[in-house]
């Protein structure tokens, strides 16, 4: 999929299957193209090239037959200010056969306190999930969730967490976009990443931070890596980034008490004493970072 | 309770009509919007038919020549510069694109929005009504009245709504908040609502009721007032007014 604005390619050919009953999260730096995606996907705009497709339907040509079954949460905004929580959902679920009952969305949200509250009265935490029961209140077999968890405290996120792991349990295809990694691992079956408009990487959070094996430990600055390396088992790497933060993955391996005895060795041989020495796997964050790399995005 | 997907749109009249009541009622509890739309009829109402400010001329009584100028302004004042505010502040908090991803569609939106402003509307009239008559109000009108009267409001109402929403859906929404109010009290001023346009140069007078609100307040007097029984100058003109502003609205709104 490609589209434009003006001289501006927001997605540069993208391609992304989200499989039906799964949460599929997208990951990407801001300007990658992600609300994009899913604004096409959601038929606010038509792509430029490509083909899209919908729970089998075009979205910018079969809007009356798709837009019913979906549920759309917008990065930000789209609640009329002065308007009740409680009147908003009710609203919207006038337009559904079979609605969810507003009172129970509103419970499971945390809002039932503020049902009689203007929705520019609310925190931004109760904004979001105003912005979350209005995107479920149709049934709907998919929903977009743009940065779903933005905004909320520790206790919203995890309650919109749980939330989203039940809509995938009772059968609602979910797709979400999120800058926490923690989060796409969570709950996604399947994270793609983006970067300037195109896939950079697409799979299971599993098979995306991969079996490698790591080990970390702090010391002090300068330390000679390439000494270190030929101490450690055929096989490993070493790297020092940023300064006096050494890190030794074994890639397709785990860290095994061997090159845990080197690494401690080669220390000991130094008198360096090793802080904060930790074995982990490599988390989805690792990966992200070493895909889209560590600058910051305009 | 469970989210086992179960979706279906609802019926359009159900969409339309819930639209609609959320709508009047976001209206009816904004007080500068009640403001605009009845208390300062009222007050003209009142205000221009209890002191001789202004003489009008041509055998009316006050309130014989001022009810059907403030009906008037009523009208613009609902389906213009009320709408075109609200609309323009609903595009600019992302309301009518949260719409769009709904099963409302928007034809359905504005089918809503013409619901809203015509029971706004039925509602002002009844109050300028009563309050004219318990004013001394008595209409000289023919029996087709009955008919002509809501034609012209009907038209008027379709040519304020189309250049309500051309400003809403091209401009920001301080910009239309700007512009609503200004054109507003311009059209109060020289729209035939209060000050007659019978005062004013020929050539400016006859300009002037090619205004949507001169076309407004001259048809509903002739037929309110005058027993005229069908104004065709007036009643064309609003249609062309119509017809012009819903099709410019329909080509440049932008939803976002």
């Amino acid at each position: 999929m490609v589209k434009r604005y003006g001289a501006l390619t927001a997605v540069d050919g993208l391609t992304l299957t989200a499989r039906r009953g799964e949460v599929t999260a997208i990951l990407g730096p801001n300007g990658a193209g992600k609300t994009t995606t899913i604004e096409v996907c959601e038929g606010y705009r038509a792509a430029d090239a490509g083909t899209v497709r919908v729970l089998g339907l075009d979205p910018a040509r079969d809007g009356t037959a798709l837009l019913p079954r979906i549920g759309v949460m917008l990065q930000s905004g789209g609640i009329p200010p002065a308007v009740p929580v409680g009147e908003y959902l009710r609203l919207l679920s006038r337009f559904h056969m079979k609605p969810q009952d507003p009172a129970w969305l509103l419970d499971i949200t945390g809002l039932t306190g503020s049902a009689r509250t203007p929705y520019k009265r609310l925190s931004g935490g109760q904004q979001q999930r105003l912005s979350l029961a209005a995107a479920l209140i149709g049934r709907p077999e998919l929903v977009f969730l743009d940065e779903p968890t933005a905004g909320m405290d520790p206790q919203a996120r995890h309650a919109t967490w749980d939330l989203i792991t039940q809509l995938r349990a009772d059968g609602v295809s979910v797709i979400l976009t999120t800058h926490f990694m923690e989060e796409a691992e969570r709950l996604s079956d399947h994270v793609v990443i983006i970067d300037a408009g195109r896939t950079v990487a697409d799979g299971t959070p599993a098979t995306l931070t991969g079996s490698a094996g790591q080990l970390r430990f702090r010391a002090e600055p300068g330390l000679d890596t390439d000494s270190l390396l030929s101490a450690l088992p055929a096989g490993s790497a070493a790297k020092e980034s940023p300064a006096g933060h050494y890190l030794i993955e074994v890639p397709g391996g785990t860290v095994e008490p061997a090159l845990l005895a080197a690494v401690t060795a080669w220390c000991a041989e130094r008198a360096v004493l090793p802080s904060s020495l930790r074995i982990e796997s490599r988390t989805l964050e690792d990966v992200f970072l070493e895909l889209t790399g560590r600058e910051l995005r305009q | 309770m469970t989210f086992a997907p179960a979706p279906g749109a609802a019926p359009m009249s159900r969409m339309v009509a819930a639209q609609a009541a959320l709508e009047t009622r976001t209206l009816l509890r904004n007080g500068e919007q009640l403001t605009l739309t009845l208390i300062i009829p009222l007050l003209l109402l009142a205000a221009f038919s209890l002191e001789p400010l202004v003489s009008f001329g041509g055998g009316y009584t006050r309130i014989d020549f001022l009810t059907p100028g403030v009906i008037a302004l009523a009208v613009m004042s609902t389906a213009f510069t009320s709408q075109a505010i609200a609309t323009g502040f609903e595009r600019r908090y992302g309301v009518l694109k949260r719409l769009g991803a709904t099963p409302l569609s928007r034809t359905g939106l504005i089918a809503a929005k013409t619901t809203t402003v015509i029971a706004v509307e039925l509602g002002q009239t009844v109050i300028i009504l009563l309050v004219a008559l318990g004013l001394g109000w008595s209409p000289n009108a023919a029996g087709a009245a009955i008919v002509v009267v809501p034609l012209l409001v009907l038209l008027g109402t379709a040519a304020f709504s189309g250049f309500a929403l051309l400003l809403a859906g091209t401009l920001r929404a301080e910009a239309t908040l700007a512009a609503a109010n200004l054109i507003y009290v311009v059209l109060l001023g020289v729209g035939g609502v209060v000050f007659p346009l019978t005062k004013f140069p020929a050539g400016a007078r006859s300009f002037l009721e090619l205004l949507p609100t001169g076309a407004l307040s001259t048809g509903l007097r002739d037929v309110l007032a005058n027993a005229a029984v069908f104004p065709v100058r007036d009643v064309v003109t609003l249609a062309v007014w119509a017809v012009a502003g819903i099709a410019l609205a329909a080509r440049f709104f932008r939803w976002e």
